[in-house]
This record gives C-alpha cells, structure tokens and sequence, in this order.
C-alpha cells in the first residue's frame, strides 16, 4: 500500500495547472467550457514556448475578460470586431501570434461581416469560435447557431424557421474562402476530445508562423446555464444535438 | 510487472463542483464531497483514493484548472 503523500511528490507531477493562467478565480459559471478552452490556448502557448509573442484579442460575451486569465498581451474588441482589430495588430507586428477568442454571437451574428472579410483577406491569425449555441452572456437569448427546435429567453416556444431562421454552419461557410488554411470543428467535453482540440490549437498558432493565412478552430461548447441544465447533463445534451448540426473534424486543412 | 499509482491534489477553495470530473475518471475516483468550501461549492475530493492510475482524466477536463495529477510506478 502506498500512502497518498508518497505519491504526491513533485517528482511524481504529470499535470498541474500551465503557468500561462493567472491565479485568478475564473468568473464563468461551474462547468463551462470557456475555462477549458482558456486553458488549452494557455498550454499550446507554453508548449511553443510564444508567451511574449502572442497577442489575443477578446470579444464581447462571456470571454470578455479573458485577458484577466491568459497572461500574455491582450486588446478588448468592441462586439464582433475581433478580426478587424486583429487584422490591425497581425499587420503591424508581422511577427507575432494574433489570434481572437469569440463567442457565437459576437463572431456568427454583431461580428459576422468582420469574420467573412478576414478570412477572405486571409489575414495571418489563428480565430478560436466558441459555438455554444446561444447568447451566455446576457442571459440565454438565441444565437445564429441556436438549434432549430432550441429553447432560448427569446425562443421561448422552441426556435422556429419560419419565425427565427435557420441554424448557421458559419465554419463551413468560411471554409469556402480561400483565405482560410486551416478550419476544423472540435469539442472539450471528454479527455480525448481536450486532447483532440489541443492538437488542433497547436496546429493553428504552428501555421501563423508558416504565414499560411486564417486557421479556424471552432469548439462546440456548453452553457448550463443559459441552457438552464447541470454541466454533466449540458454535455449530453451537446453530444445528442449539437453534433448532429456541428459534425466534429477538420473541414479544410491545405 | 510495473504497475502505476496515482494520486490527485484538488485545490479545494477554487473548485466549482461542477462535476465533470466525476463523470471523466475510468476508475471512479472522484466524487463531490458532502462538505463546501467557502463559496458554497461542493469540492471534488479523493473519495476512493486506492482506484486512483494518475491517468490525468479529471485534470484535462476540468474548466477551472484546480485540480494536480501525480503518478508512481510501483513493483508488484
Ligand atoms: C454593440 C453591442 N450590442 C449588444 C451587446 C450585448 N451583448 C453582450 S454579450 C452579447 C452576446 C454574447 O454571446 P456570445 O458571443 O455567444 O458569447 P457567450 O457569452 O455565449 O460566450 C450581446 C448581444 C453589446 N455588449 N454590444
Ligand atoms: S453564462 Fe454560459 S457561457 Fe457564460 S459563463 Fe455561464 S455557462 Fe459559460
Ligand atoms: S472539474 Fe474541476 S471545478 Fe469541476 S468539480 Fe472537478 S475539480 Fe471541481
Ligand atoms: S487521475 Fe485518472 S484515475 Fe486518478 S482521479 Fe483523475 S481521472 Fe481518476
Ligand atoms: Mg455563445
């Protein structure tokens, strides 16, 4: 029998926090997902070893504060303007690793001329596309990637097409620029999907130093709370719903 | 044949008790303990520690990023 003390030793450490994150307490709700994507970007960039090479620009929506958590240079976008003020920085510093971090309303919705037109310029930066399928932050109102049928403070009677539109695959639709490299579709719900969605992260920053144009990581993500469910059921229902309409793998990678 | 223990160390005070990883560890490690931490959060904890391979399941899933995974190899 071995004590618990005997194997928590340093020697014994096979995953701990990345120092990339600050000590500070993450404001989002238990369970959702924008911790576990934060943590990844922070792992990719600790693993490339580019922390005082990147530069994130945060959107609006719950990630707003996201540079409370990353430590590595931030600029705050006004709603959906992420690409643009991106576009803004990549060109100036040539050199560096820009890349946003964007909810589905800020990038599908208020934001989405900026993204068509960066992807089209096929501006040098890495997008991380936070699909969970509604408005989190203001308190659960449909998004363009809300589900048909989905219940939301402003589908109340479920999303409607004739009334409400139709769900939008925006990744797909950017794919089909030519200034996009690299586009996949990932999730952060189980270890081998962290794992997956990691690689994925990895990758995009790898191609901004090959200047190969826009790399498009979506993940498809939860919000128990706007979806007013637990964070263990939020997760179910993603997979029984989501990844129907938001089928996971890479879309285009040249 | 070696064989691999494992332990966690959860940072009690900034777990949110959502519970993913309770449902992501293979051995059934992890539960929420009945006790809260200072914001009313039912912490994860070691329930059953002797089940634990240092697999780091629990940590790659967890948004908050509270909890340290460690791993041995013991002869048996
Ligand atoms: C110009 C402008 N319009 C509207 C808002 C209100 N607003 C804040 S966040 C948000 C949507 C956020 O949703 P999403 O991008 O999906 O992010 P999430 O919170 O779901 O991560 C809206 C409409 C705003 N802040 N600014
Ligand atoms: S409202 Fe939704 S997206 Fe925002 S922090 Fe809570 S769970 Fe996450
Ligand atoms: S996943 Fe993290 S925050 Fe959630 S219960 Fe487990 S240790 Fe706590
Ligand atoms: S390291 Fe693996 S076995 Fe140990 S508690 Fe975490 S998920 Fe369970
Ligand atoms: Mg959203």
């Amino acid at each position: 029998m071995s004590h618990i003390q005997d194997i928590t030793k340093p020697e014994h450490l096979v995953y701990r926090k990345t120092p990339l994150l600050t000590d500070n307490i993450m404001h989002y709700c238990p369970g959702c997902t924008h911790g576990v994507v934060h943590k990844l970007v922070g792992e990719v960039i600790e693993e490339l070893n580019i922390q005082d090479q990147a530069i994130g620009v945060s959107p609006v929506g719950c990630s707003v504060l996201a540079y409370n958590y990353l430590d590595i240079d931030w600029a705050q976008a006004a709603h959906g303007r992420a690409p643009a003020v991106a576009t803004g920085i990549s060109r100036l510093h040539p050199e560096k690793y820009v890349f946003t971090y964007q909810g589905d309303g800020d990038l599908a919705s208020i934001g989405c001329a900026e993204i068509m037109h960066a992807c089209s310029r096929g501006e040098n930066i890495v997008v991380i596309f936070i699909n969970n399928a509604i408005y989190g932050m203001t308190g659960g109102q449909m998004a363009p990637t809300t589900l048909l049928g989905q219940v939301t403070a402003t589908t109340p009677y479920g999303r409607d097409p004739k009334l409400n539109g139709f769900p939008m695959k925006i990744t797909e639709l950017l794919a089909q620029l030519d200034g996009t490299c690299y586009v996949t579709r990932q999730s952060a719900d189980t270890p081998g999907a962290v794992r997956k969605a990691k690689n994925a992260i990895k990758k995009a920053f790898q191609n901004t130093r090959l200047r190969k144009g826009t790399s498009f990581v979506e993940i498809v993500g939860t919000c128990n709370s706007g979806w007013k469910m637990t964070p263990v059921d939020a997760n179910t229902w993603m997979r029984e719903n989501m990844f129907p309409k938001y089928p996971l793998g890479d879309i285009k990678d040249i | 044949m070696a064989k691999f223990k494992g332990a966690i160390v959860v940072d009690n005070e900034k777990c949110k008790g959502c519970g993913l990883c309770v449902v992501a560890c293979p051995t059934k490690v992890i539960e929420l303990n009945p006790n809260v931490n200072g914001k009313g959060y039912h912490y994860a904890w070691m329930k059953n520690p002797d089940d634990c391979i240092g697999c780091a399941s629990c940590g790659l899933v967890c948004p908050d990023s509270v909890i340290s995974v460690y791993k041995m190899s013991v002869q048996s």
